[in-house]
């Protein structure tokens, strides 16, 4: 009927409605939690009035920091974020109490009913005030508002400078912005008969998320087994928050003895749950008379917020890639991310790169135009190339790099030169200025030096020869879940429909780690090529004497195995039986392990990364110079993949991601006043729209990455982190005027 | 009073009828394929059929559907089970990634080709304009209209 092969796992739940996410799940006796915040954004709380919320109609209990018997303090890196505010609010997302109702109306009802007192303290909103010696403190027990601060020391930058014949230094910014995940956060908590709590919830990472239960509860890390239900959306903003909500409701379901679902407002979920974090980039680049790039200094100031988050893992990435994909022999960064009163800051699609790429690929257009030359000459003469060393003198030799095949692949399907030659610099007969522009990066895959990087996997064969496939990373709604599916069949030979993916829970796999850092396919993937090969030598091991050939003979195809000696062919149940017949299970295990990374953090040197990808994205566009509008014509992308495992789920990478990104261009901020967030829902949210959206092409580039066991890398962000850099530099060849700042307001 | 909700008569009792229209749906009816995203109709998540038309049922009150036609995105598929072609388009063309949006999205593709069956492109962007994704950067939503077209 269609041409399209796309498939997933969930596809029919998922387009009939049957799919069953959190807030969708009933149980009898359930009760309902809300949370209760102040009106405050710093003070101190001298008192959490709940007496008259308590005696609100079908209020159950309320919780309040009190009630909490385990640590009420957590956090992935710094335990400094408070589940329930006991002495002080520190921003205006905290929660000072939960209400647990019958009904979640009359939970919403008692809300107004909670009132706080307190003592108000001053505000500290502005990051380069956080900064000064007479700030007020945050965290007092910091003794400084700074939570990270990365460098890089590379070479001397004073020499470079010396040798440049042209030096800019240029000044960005960055916005706060939301993930915007369509699905709010939701948890539903049930006390189970042996004392264990099982936890459902909207989420990005099941292992942190028991982390943080466990944590808040008081209890062993057996005692809580989450699983994941369908996530509707993450793009890195379901992990802190969403745990947290899963351990406030937890706690609700210990001390009520009831299940409990709680499940968020967009207004609670826009407020309380952590963004992308606003940058301050200050740039100052020397490049020679033949466009090479002598030295690079840069500052990138970013606001943490209230609590530490990822922050420190986000900054790394920055400084790491701090000159974009070019080689620099001379470099000073330093990447500082400090407390202020405004929500907290951590994981979002990009990781820190989309902020640095908007700078770094705005800069080298500039630096182009000033020393002459081309914005492909100018990237062609800096790029990285095969056996070319990074910044943090990481050595690109154990992969394909393929930074300029993909950087051409862009430029001759949009027609790139010819097109460059028509753009309006400000000047046209009508109202539209038209403009066309690129941008390229490299990004480091998965986690790299920010923590240990490996993934498990469960393979585990049914006696009729259906085979259960689990391992430890999550879907998010992405189609990893298929992505693993596919991944196995290949590896045994057999049909895909034999399979099915066990949902995952903490309590039957060793944890695999986070899904972010676009780590879900390469890392999950890994682990699955690794439980099929022990899987694979299980059965020639097994069976080799009772088939009467040698162990190599075994050749796993066309959904059984064929005997290469004598080309006898068994079926896939065949070959089960025989193994049950055997008296041994067709069970097995895998583990992958990423490679070796390494950092010096005193100088910032190291290899960052196991493996790289490269990509390359251009846009066309017009600018309504009376209206001051943007309208995107076009756009295409080209990103190296690694290899290709689900081809319909990784376009929608590309599409999701570059779409993501226009908004970060053009429309995406979350406003702020004093501390309290404004762009309260999707009315005063901007996300991108379809009929904001040009028809886009996307251009899947293989390679080969001995790297990774799947031969599959990540493409989750690096789709997401160029077309902003792509959108200004466009505008700029549109208008004839350069944008700074995100998202771009053009000034008529 | 009665209002038909996926082809099946329903008995509305006097008090449910200033109920909000998508807890009712969702809460006393178990009809969980309608979402929740904003409350406030502009996400497009809880988009439902009333005549068909596309509309959001987060503002609605019960008492509004009163003697319509409602259709879920439960109601859509065949009695069989059997996928309806423009689900089965979203499948095939890789129109779905957290599924979060594809009820009102699968719905609002319907409303459209079932008053224009020959849309351009650009009149189906502006269709899904009030449904939000996230995911897709809706090209392949796009497609998955455009390609079932033919079977309106």
């Amino acid at each position: 009927m269609s041409e399209r092969k796309g498939w997933r796992n969930d596809g029919y739940a998922k387009v009939t409605g049957r799919s069953r996410y959190a807030d969708d799940m009933k149980f009898h006796n359930m009760l309902h939690a809300v949370p209760v915040y102040s009106d405050h954004v710093h003070a101190y709380i001298i008192k959490i009035d709940v007496s008259k919320a308590e005696q609100s109609e079908g209020v159950i209990r309320v919780i309040t920091y009190k009630d909490v018997p385990g640590e009420n303090r957590f956090g992935q890196i710094h335990k400094d974020y408070y589940m329930f505010a006991e002495d002080r609010i520190r921003g205006n997302g905290d929660v000072v109490a939960l209400i647990v109702a019958k009904t979640r109306e009359e939970a919403i009802e008692a809300i107004g009913k909670v009132t706080v007192e307190v003592e108000q303290l001053p505000l500290l909103l502005d990051p380069e005030e956080a900064l000064k010696s007479d700030s007020i403190l945050i965290h007092e027990e910091k003794k400084t508002n700074i939570v990270t601060h990365h460098k890089v020391r590379r070479g001397s930058v004073e020499e470079g400078f010396k040798n440049s014949d042209i030096i800019l230094e240029r000044e960005y910014k960055t916005q706060l912005i939301e993930h915007s995940y369509m699905e709010p956060e939701s948890s539903v908590c049930i006390p189970r008969h042996d004392g264990v709590m099982e936890v459902f919830g909207s989420m990005q990472h099941p292992f942190s998320t028991r982390r943080f239960v466990a944590t808040l509860l008081g209890k062993e890390l057996s005692e809580v087994e989450v699983k994941g239900t369908p996530t509707g959306g993450g793009f890195g903003g379901k992990d802190d928050t969403a745990a947290i909500v899963c351990a406030r409701t937890a706690l609700a379901a210990m001390l009520t003895k009831h299940p409990v679902k709680m499940t968020y407002k967009r207004e609670w979920s826009i407020k309380e749950s952590y963004k992308r974090h606003p940058y301050k980039l200050n740039y100052k680049m020397g490049l020679d008379k033949s466009g090479k790039i002598k030295a690079v200094e840069c500052r990138f100031l970013a606001d943490a917020g209230n609590y530490t988050s990822v922050t420190p893992w986000v900054l790394w990435r920055s400084t790491v890639q701090c000159c974009g994909p070019y080689k620099v022999d001379n470099v000073k960064c330093d990447a500082l991310g400090v407390h202020t009163n405004n929500i907290f800051t951590g994981a979002m699609r990009g990781f820190g790169s989309p902020q640095v790429n908007f700078a770094i690929e705005s800069l080298i257009e500039e630096a182009a135009e000033m020393v002459g030359l081309s914005p492909m000459e100018i990237r062609k003469r800096n790029m990285v190339m095969q056996g070319d060393e990074t910044i943090t003198g990481q050595i690109l030799e154990n992969h394909t790099v393929n930074l300029s095949n993909v950087f051409e692949k862009v430029q001759t399907e949009i027609g790139f030169e010819e097109k460059l030659k028509k753009c309006s610099h400000g000047k046209s007969d009508t109202d539209e200025l038209y403009g066309i522009g690129i941008a390229i990066s490299y990004r480091g895959m998965s986690l790299g030096a920010e923590g240990k990087d490996y993934c498990s996997a469960i393979i585990n064969a049914q006696p009729d020869g259906s085979v259960l496939l689990e391992a430890g990373v999550h879907e998010n709604g992405q189609g990893l879940e298929s992505a693993m599916l596919l991944i196995l069949a290949e590896q045994l030979g057999i049909k895909k429909e034999r399979i099915r993916y066990q949902c995952s829970s903490t309590s039957t796999i060793p944890d695999g780690g986070t899904t972010v850092a676009s780590r879900g396919t390469i890392m999950g993937g890994g682990a699955i090529t690794k439980a099929a090969d022990n899987f694979k030598k299980l059965i020639a091991e097994t069976l080799f004497e009772t088939l009467d050939c040698t162990k190599e003979d075994f050749v796993f195809e066309n959904d059984g195995v064929s005997i290469s000696a004598t080309g006898t062919f068994y079926t896939f149940e065949e070959i089960i039986q025989m193994m049950f017949s055997n008296k041994t299970y067709p069970y097995a295990f895998g583990l992958f392990q990423g490679p070796e990374v390494s950092w010096d953090e005193e100088v910032g040197k190291g290899n960052a990364y196991f493996t790289w990808v490269y990509g390359c994205q251009a846009v066309e566009l017009t600018v309504d110079k009376v209206k001051g509008k943007v309208k995107l014509l076009n756009a295409v992308a080209a990103h190296d993949v690694g290899k290709a495992i689900n081809e319909e789920m990784l376009l929608g990478q590309f599409y999701g991601g570059m779409v993501m990104g226009m908004g970060y261009a053009l429309r995406e901020e979350v406003k702020t006043k004093d501390g309290k967030v404004r762009s309260t829902n999707f009315h005063k949210y901007h996300l991108t729209r379809a009929k904001d959206v040009p028809d886009m092409k996307a251009i899947i580039v293989e390679s080969v990455d001995p790297l990774s066991p799947s031969g599959a890398k990540g493409v989750g962000e690096p789709t997401n982190e160029i077309m902003a850099p792509a959108i200004a530099n466009a505008i700029y060849n549109a208008t004839g005027k350069r944008y700074y700042k995100l998202p771009i307001k053009i000034e008529l | 009073m009665k209002t038909t909700i996926n082809g099946k008569e329903i008995l509305l009792r006097e008090e449910i009828l200033e109920k909000n229209l998508l807890e009712f749906i969702r809460e006393d009816l178990d009809l969980t394929g309608t979402k929740k995203g904003c409350e406030i109709e502009v996400c497009g998540a809880c988009t439902i059929l009333i005549n068909n038309e596309a509309v959001t049922s987060c503002r609605k009150l019960v008492k509004d559907v009163v003697g319509k036609s409602v259709m879920t995105i439960e109601g859509f598929e065949n009695e069989d089970g059997a996928l309806h072609p423009l689900q089965q388009a979203f499948i095939d063309c890789g129109a779905i990634q957290c599924g979060y949006c594809t009820p009102g999205m699968v719905l609002t593709g319907h409303a459209l080709l079932f008053k224009n069956n020959n849309p351009t492109r650009e009149e189906i962007k502006e269709a899904i304009t009030p449904v939000i994704c996230r995911c897709t950067g809706y090209q392949q939503i796009v497609d998955a209209i455009e390609n079932t077209a033919k079977f309106y």
